[in-house]
């Protein structure tokens, strides 16, 4: 189709989108062994010495705690909500179902200072003071649409007959839901728990406005490059955030083929088509 | 009833938590402060958003919102789209998916992470200098500027471009682009006139989130940006925080709503989505 020169053109753009895509991302691994505490290029040597440094800092101690439990607290409901939406979409038909796949998604196709603002004013109207629930409520309200379309597609994909072969031997809706669907489900809804997690884990602008005095990784993580204060810390806490961020995301695509792990593509598709 | 078993709770946190907090965001928005106790009074009135319209700075920031949001979303299609092309019409089965991933890792990546990097890039003993010193074209000052920011954003939201334009252009028949060649159209004719056109709901979609998500950031402004290049989310930031003005942040907050519904209409307008 193309001609030998529109082939090599595009390799070459697709070469230097990479190098654009993944160079800042290596620099950043290699800053964590800065010897220095300036943070300039080329490096001047290569160590290990931050990495205990940070470890046994208490305030980057608390924030990884925080971050984990918001996280993991956040990821636990979206399980629940985003499969039991997913099911009721899937299974029902009821009045109102095609306006449920559009507001789940609203929370990721909505800016995010908007959301973070709404929660905002919501907990200030109530009287409810900031706290680890105000950032757990901020991350499931957008963790819920991860593990909603991982779910739903699984469950468009799967085949009927395996339910009704099921209901046919003789095993009832509990056990039809333990030994078939469920099964079938499974790897959907570890690959949805691993996304919500990293998104969790990852989220910056909602957090601002849900955390009050307490810091997330992320958020000590900006507050000390806006401050400038403990560089060489941020470069080895970034280091980690970048792996605890990409390895859930390679294990995921790996689990569902890759279709649910597009997050923002599969939200856009569905945003535009509701919005018909 | 089952469906109502499965679907009350789901629903329950979108309505009474989500848009419920929508809602009092909206309402605050019509609030005002007390100058003298900085207390919110919950008297309705338009204060805010004439200040929003008359105050010639607050216009300004808006502006550059919205202008930043054009430009980055201009700048990720043209970027993506022969990358885009290229996985999915030259690229082999085996490279297809390695691409695949390639795209999605820098998507999964820490967000503050990536902004961190880009930082440190644009210091001026950093990489870009280097490098630029290497080959002789001397230094340049990056740091804090709005290139800086557009530069940034670029790449921060290129993945959310490439995967919904990949999508698109994968779709595409074979038989077409043979139709064409076959009615005489040579290699760019068809690029233009059938590629293109059917390429365009996968960069609408993309757009979405490209525009979006700069709308509402205002970590990236806040970090690699200077003095004067405040977006509309640095102001709700700031209002939050040291200025505490709520309702003044909030109604600042509506106004990335009424941009991102006015931009989903301006698309349905365009015919964009028919094709999705």
């Amino acid at each position: 189709m193309e001609t030998a020169l529109t082939r090599l053109a595009l390799r070459i753009w697709v070469a230097l989108v990479l190098a654009f895509l993944f160079i800042p991302i290596l620099i950043i691994m290699l800053y964590a062994f800065n010897t220095s505490t300036i943070q300039s290029w080329p490096l001047p040597g290569f160590t290990f010495k931050w990495f205990p440094e940070t470890w046994n800092d208490p305030e980057v101690r608390e924030a990884l705690l925080l971050s984990i439990k918001a996280g993991l607290i956040a990821t636990a409901i979206a399980l629940v909500l985003g499969s039991a939406a997913s099911f009721a979409v899937h299974r029902f038909r009821f009045f109102g179902r095609e306006v449920i796949s559009f507001v789940v998604v609203l929370p990721l196709a909505l800016p995010g200072i908007i959301t973070g603002m709404a929660l905002n004013s919501f907990f200030r109207f109530n009287g409810i003071n900031l706290s680890l629930w105000t950032i757990v409520i901020g991350h499931a309200t957008f963790c819920i649409v991860i593990v909603y379309n991982n779910v739903i597609a699984r469950l468009r994909r799967t085949s009927p007959s395996l339910i009704e072969a099921s209901m046919d031997l003789g095993a009832h809706g509990w056990t039809t839901f333990r030994t078939v669907t469920f099964p079938l489900l499974s790897t959907a809804l570890v690959a949805g728990a691993l996304l919500a997690f990293a998104l969790s884990f990852d989220e910056v602008i909602v957090t601002t406005f849900t955390s009050g005095a307490q810091n997330t990784l992320p958020l000590w993580i900006f507050g000390a490059i806006r401050l400038g204060q403990r560089l060489p810390e941020v470069n080895v806490v970034v280091f980690f955030v970048v792996l605890f961020t990409v390895v859930p995301v390679t294990i995921a695509a790996r689990l569902t083929g890759g279709g649910g792990v597009t997050r923002a593509s599969a939200a856009a598709g569905r945003a535009a088509k509701e919005g018909e | 009833m089952r469906a109502a078993l499965l679907l009350t709770p789901p629903l329950a946190w979108f309505v009474f938590i989500y848009l419920a907090s929508l809602g009092i965001l909206l309402i605050t928005a019509f609030w005002r402060i007390n100058s003298f106790t900085t207390n919110i009074e919950r008297v309705w009135n338009l204060g805010n958003f004439r200040t929003l319209f008359e105050n010639a700075t607050y216009r300004a920031i808006t502006l550059r919102t919205i202008r930043m949001a054009a430009l980055v979303t201009l700048t990720d299609a043209l970027l993506a789209l022969p990358f885009a092309y290229y996985m999915a019409r030259v690229a082999s089965r085996r490279a297809q998916t390695a691409l695949f991933v390639a795209v999605l890792v820098p998507l999964w990546a820490s967000y503050i992470a990536r902004v961190y990097a880009w930082l440190l890039i644009f210091t001026n003993d950093g990489v870009l200098n280097w490098s630029l010193d290497k080959i002789g074209l001397g230094p340049v000052t990056l740091a804090y500027t709005n290139t800086a920011m557009w530069i940034v954003f670029s790449y921060l939201w290129l993945p959310f471009m490439i995967l919904p334009v990949y999508t698109a252009l994968e779709r595409i028949p074979d038989s077409y682009l043979e139709a064409s060649a076959d009615l005489g159209a040579r290699g760019w004719r068809t690029v233009a006139r059938v590629i293109l056109p059917l390429a365009l709901p996968g960069v609408v979609a993309g757009s979405i989130f490209t525009f979006s998500l700069t709308l509402g950031d205002f970590i990236t402004p806040f970090l690699v940006g200077g003095a004067g290049s405040s977006f509309i989310g640095n102001v709700v930031y700031g209002n939050v925080g040291v200025a505490g003005n709520i309702p003044f942040a909030a109604a600042f907050a509506i106004v990335p709503v009424v941009i991102m519904g006015l931009y989903l209409l301006g698309a349905k307008r365009l015919g964009a989505f028919e094709a999705m």
